[in-house]
């Protein structure tokens, strides 16, 4: 059932709007211009007038052009064949691969009945140690990387991406810079990781309304896998491009904007994609690592502050390090009490001690006198910088706990960093 | 009974559909659109002319311009009656298990199924006879739901005085089985069953009078408790930015508060925490009844990715049946996890019907919502003079953390208590992150009045000491400035906060907090004579140490009171000392 009409009786911003009969709600059009094809998809009908969102963008559409509409919304196809291929953000191939069109499945699908959950119990190993050890990242967790413009953060997620045990990695890029993407692909593929990856890229140079799909194709195709019983890991990059996206189109569309323009359903549209996360009961999980570039350093900008109340934790990027303060991972509870029994000490010891580094730091910056008991503290700080939080230390999670152990015996005496005296007579390194 | 009334769809924006009618339609009825096989559920919220507004409680994929719409003539309405206990209801009251058997993994759309199974029996004791006078709310008779008397009561939407015409006789009847008959004064014949059904905008209020609330809920958390209380029947919120601990401070409380039953509104905030909710509450055990905390819950979950509109219904859903269990003079707390997400939906509302905003595009009418809310919390004397009541504690999610924001001030303006939750603490890791100088609460607690405030004040100057001391250094702070300094932080470090991982430490009984709350005031109050700071650090230090201890003892056990002993020593041997 596919009608062609060519009414179209207004163009604003990147939403033209066609007078068309019996159409259905977030229906996809195609729109064929002089500037070639593009998708479309309903985002509003009154009485007869359709008004369309045009993920190419509407530059060169002319009120003549037609309108084809096709009769469903978005689907994308879900097969093996998905496997090592590059997509753009409309779900056609990047790659010189075919187009898939075989089992197609509709991206947006429905919440997950929170009965048929489960508690996350499995821990994601990332060879960070300030992951690992502080914040441990736990299967099913979704979980923002906030950083300013600039910081490493598509680094730290091609790092995790590669060593996360998981069964499939899927990365959707959203106004992603072109070398990022080459990034993503060369190292995935230097580590023979390509094969169990699948990219949704949308580049910082196509049409800005086009990422608006990227997180809904990545999370659907995760969705499947993860009913087959895969362990998925879904990277979406930069989460603040989409909700620009979104703060575009309602803007054209004459909503009430909310916050710094941004739409007052920015919350329930961010939640809608990051609840996709999920363990399944007696099937696989979805983990989501994102990253959210907070503009001008400022947390309480509307989108940091909406992704901070939605995730499951955060991680701080700044001066190209995991800040230990405010980085939280709300899940590590469910997992850090099973790994080794020294985790936890380690984990709150090495914080606090650090803590007072910071305030020992203050008081020196101030000009106050140093006592013994700072100088130790500075000397601890500083070691802790340099082989701990440095992002260039890759190393397993047991192997990051002895060295805590290192680092604190190498300033302090074993009774000053208050753990429990028999860990302290198992783990403290012997001279 | 009407005839059915239809309408069809002229437009769809987002979960709003605009619907043409020829009849008449009723502000607020239900409604349900029509695709297909699927019949979604959806409410008039506005009616212009001969066009409709309703919002969907659903996904508006694939509708059409020109579908029809069924009117039902039915306000949005819950199913009241044995059985809530312990269940697990979306924002509508379909219940999840029973959804997630049907459907399997995900929530299809449009499919409803019953709050409370029919074919459900259960045994009704009469204790009404034939010929009684009754009212609106009165007991008719009695089931046993877990350990509670479930009162059967005459329908609250009745008017006036009724005689009960005929009552059966004990026996296990289903829930829409008649049970009486009663007369009203018109010689009109009314059908009660076990089951009611009742709008859940519409507050029930089937009682003789609305008292004031006087007594203190104990929560256990000594934070609230001693500086913050709650009333039974009063309202409270926590409003705090993401990571300050709002959830989890409403997962002691439903798990330790002293009510009867817990109602639990998780209004648009994470699945994973309703499930660790759902999953574990079966498993814990309440301390008073020696019961699963399960069997005193019930659950009203409309996660941030469900639908909207049902997100804005949740919580009315949730006080409608804190309301019911009220009326059998029961002691009822509803937690309501976060009235931020239910203003969003308001708002997202709002927009979509191109109302002129209020302050950051949130609805003028935020503010009579929020308050009309609040208000339905309250202490009551029923007509049998029984005592029943209804505590409302509502999270507030403010934008970047700024209490200035629409919702916490609308929320201020009506509540008796606020909790305000601070970043700084809960990055310092002191929780309950609650500030404890910032806080304020209309309510009594059950520790003497003078003591607080003499605490409190302690707390204000010791806050006062550490901001000089920042900028002069310890060594610019006299000796006397610094033991009240080392007197809040004590204060601070050993009974507002609280240890949620410590088993007896996560929650304290009103007696030992009035127990150990004298010890703290008494050297609070205590004159010391220190040579020098590092003495008076030593002594606060170690005396911390000691409390922490204390803390996670046992109540009135040997080891309790040779810990009190310990404390008591130091505090005298250093009190002598010059």
């Amino acid at each position: 059932m596919q009608k062609v009409y060519n009414r179209i009786i207004q163009i604003s911003g990147n939403v033209v709007t066609v007078e068309a009969k019996d159409i259905g709600y977030r229906d996809l059009a195609e729109i064929s211009s002089r500037r070639g094809k593009s998708l479309a998809q309903v985002i509003r009908i009154d009485g007869e007038k359709v008004y369309l969102q045009v993920f190419a963008g509407s530059r060169g559409v002319s009120t003549g052009d037609k309108i084809r509409f096709l009769g469903h919304a978005m689907r994308i196809s879900f097969t093996d064949n998905l496997l090592g291929r590059i997509f753009n953000g409309a779900g056609l191939p990047r790659d010189n691969g075919p187009v898939l069109t075989e089992n197609m499945i509709e991206i947006g699908g429905p919440p997950v009945n929170p009965a048929k959950r489960i508690i996350p119990s499995r821990m994601v190993r990332t060879g960070i140690p300030m992951i690992d050890v502080f914040n441990s990242l736990v299967e099913s967790q979704k979980l923002p990387i906030f950083s300013v413009p600039g910081e490493p953060y598509n680094e730290v997620l091609a790092r995790i991406a590669m060593q996360a045990e998981v069964d499939l990695i899927i990365l959707g890029g959203m106004g992603l810079k072109y070398d990022d993407y080459l990034f993503f692909r060369d190292t995935l593929n230097e580590h023979g990781s390509l094969s169990r990856s699948i990219f949704f890229v949308h580049t910082a140079s196509d049409p800005t309304v086009e990422c608006l799909l990227v997180p809904d194709i990545s999370l659907a195709v995760a969705e499947q896998f993860a009913l087959q019983g895969k362990r998925v890991l879904v990277l979406l990059t930069d989460m603040t491009n989409f909700s620009d996206a979104l703060k575009e189109i309602s803007i054209t569309m004459e909503q009430i904007p909310s916050n710094r323009g941004y739409p007052g359903d920015l919350y329930s549209q961010l939640a809608s994609r990051y609840e996709k996360a999920v363990d399944f009961d007696t099937a696989g999980s979805i983990t989501i690592l994102a990253v959210t570039t907070m503009p001008g350093d400022d947390v309480t900008h509307p989108v940091p502050d909406n992704t901070g109340y939605i995730t499951e934790g955060q991680f701080y990027l700044r001066n190209k390090s995991i800040e230990p303060f405010g980085s939280l991972s709300r899940l590590k509870q469910q997992v850090n009490g099973k790994t080794r029994k020294d985790h936890r000490t380690v984990m709150d010891r090495m914080i606090q001690l650090f803590a007072d580094y910071r305030s020992t730091l203050e008081k020196q910056s101030m000009g106050f006198q140093m006592s013994e008991w700072d100088k130790k503290l500075l000397k601890y700080g500083r070691s802790f910088e340099t082989r701990m939080m440095d992002l260039s230390v890759n190393i397993p999670l047991e192997k990051a706990l002895d060295l805590g152990w290192q680092i604190m015996a190498e300033s302090f005496e074993p009774f000053e960093v208050g753990a429990k005296s028999e860990l302290i007579d198992e783990f403290w390194p012997k001279k | 009974m009407a005839e059915k009334r239809f309408g069809k769809i002229s437009g769809i924006n987002g979960n709003m559909v605009a619907v043409e009618f020829n009849d008449y339609v009723i502000q607020n009825e239900v409604a349900f659109v029509v695709h297909n096989e699927e019949r979604l559920k959806s409410e008039v919220i506005r009616v212009r002319g001969n066009q409709a507004e309703l919002q969907v409680y659903e996904d508006t994929k694939e509708l059409r311009v020109g579908e029809k719409v069924e009117f039902t003539d039915d306000l949005l309405s819950v199913e009241l009656g044995p059985g809530l206990l312990g269940q697990i209801f979306d924002g509508l009251q379909n219940p999840l298990p029973q959804l997630a058997e049907q459907c399997g993994f995900f929530l299809k759309r449009g499919v409803y199924l019953e709050a409370l199974p029919d074919e459900a029996k259960w045994e009704f004791s009469p204790s009404m006879k034939k010929g009684t006078k009754v009212r609106a709310g009165d007991k008719l008779g009695m089931v046993k739901e877990e350990i509670f008397d479930h009162w059967i009561m005459v329908p609250f939407g009745l008017d006036g005085e009724l005689y009960v015409e005929s009552i059966v006789a004990r026996g296990k009847y289903s829930l829409k089985a008649p049970i009486a008959k009663l007369k009203d004064a018109h010689g009109k014949i009314h059908n009660a069953a076990m089951q009611q059904i009742w709008p859940v905008k519409i507050p029930i209020t089937a009682y003789a009078e609305k008292l004031k609330p006087s007594k203190t809920l104990v929560t256990k958390i000594r934070i609230i408790d001693t500086l913050i209380p709650v009333s039974l029947g009063g309202t409270y919120c926590v409003p705090g930015p993401f990571g300050s601990g709002k959830t989890v401070l409403q997962q002691l409380i439903s798990k330790h508060a002293e009510v009867d039953i817990v109602v639990i509104a998780a209004c648009g905030e994470r699945a994973g925490e309703v499930v660790e909710t759902l999953r574990t509450f079966p498993e814990l055990m309440d301390p008073r009844t020696n019961r699963p905390l399960m069997e005193r819950t019930v659950i009203i979950c409309n996660t941030s990715s469900m639908p909207v509109a049902a997100r804005e219904s949740s919580v009315y859903t949730a006080v409608t049946i804190a309301e019911y269990y009220r009326q059998m003079g029961l002691n009822v707390l509803l937690l309501a996890d976060s009235t931020s997400r239910w203003a969003q939906a308001m708002r997202e509302m709002s927009g979509r019907l191109e109302e002129i905003p209020g302050e950051e595009a949130f609805p003028a009418y935020l503010e009579t919502r929020i308050a009309s809310f609040y208000e339905r919390a309250g202490i009551v004397r029923l007509n049998n003079n029984s005592i029943g009541s209804v505590t409302i504690g509502g999270t507030v999610s403010p934008a970047g953390g700024n209490f200035e924001e629409p919702v916490t001030q609308a929320t201020l303006k009506v509540v008796g208590a606020f909790q305000g939750l601070s970043r700084d603490r809960s990055n310092a890791r002191k929780y309950p992150a609650i500030d404890p100088l910032e806080s304020w609460s209309k309510y009594k607690s059950f520790i003497d009045e003078k003591e607080i405030s003499r605490a409190k004040n302690v707390l204000r100057k010791s806050h006062e000491v550490n901001q000089m001391m920042k900028v002069v250094g310890e060594e610019g702070t006299s000796l006397d400035d610094f033991i009240i300094y080392l007197k809040g932080e004590f204060l601070d470090d050993v009974y507002l906060q609280q240890n949620a991982f410590d088993e007896v430490d996560a929650a304290t009984i009103e007696e030992r907090q009035r127990y150990i709350f004298h010890v703290i005031y008494k050297i609070l109050e205590a004159e010391f004579n220190f040579g020098n700071k590092d003495d008076a650090r030593r002594f606060f230090l170690g005396l911390r140490q000691k409390f922490i201890e204390w803390n996670s003892i046992e109540f009135k056990t040997d080891e309790f009171f040779k810990k009190e002993r310990e404390i008591k020593d130091e505090v005298i041997k250093s009190k002598g000392r010059e």
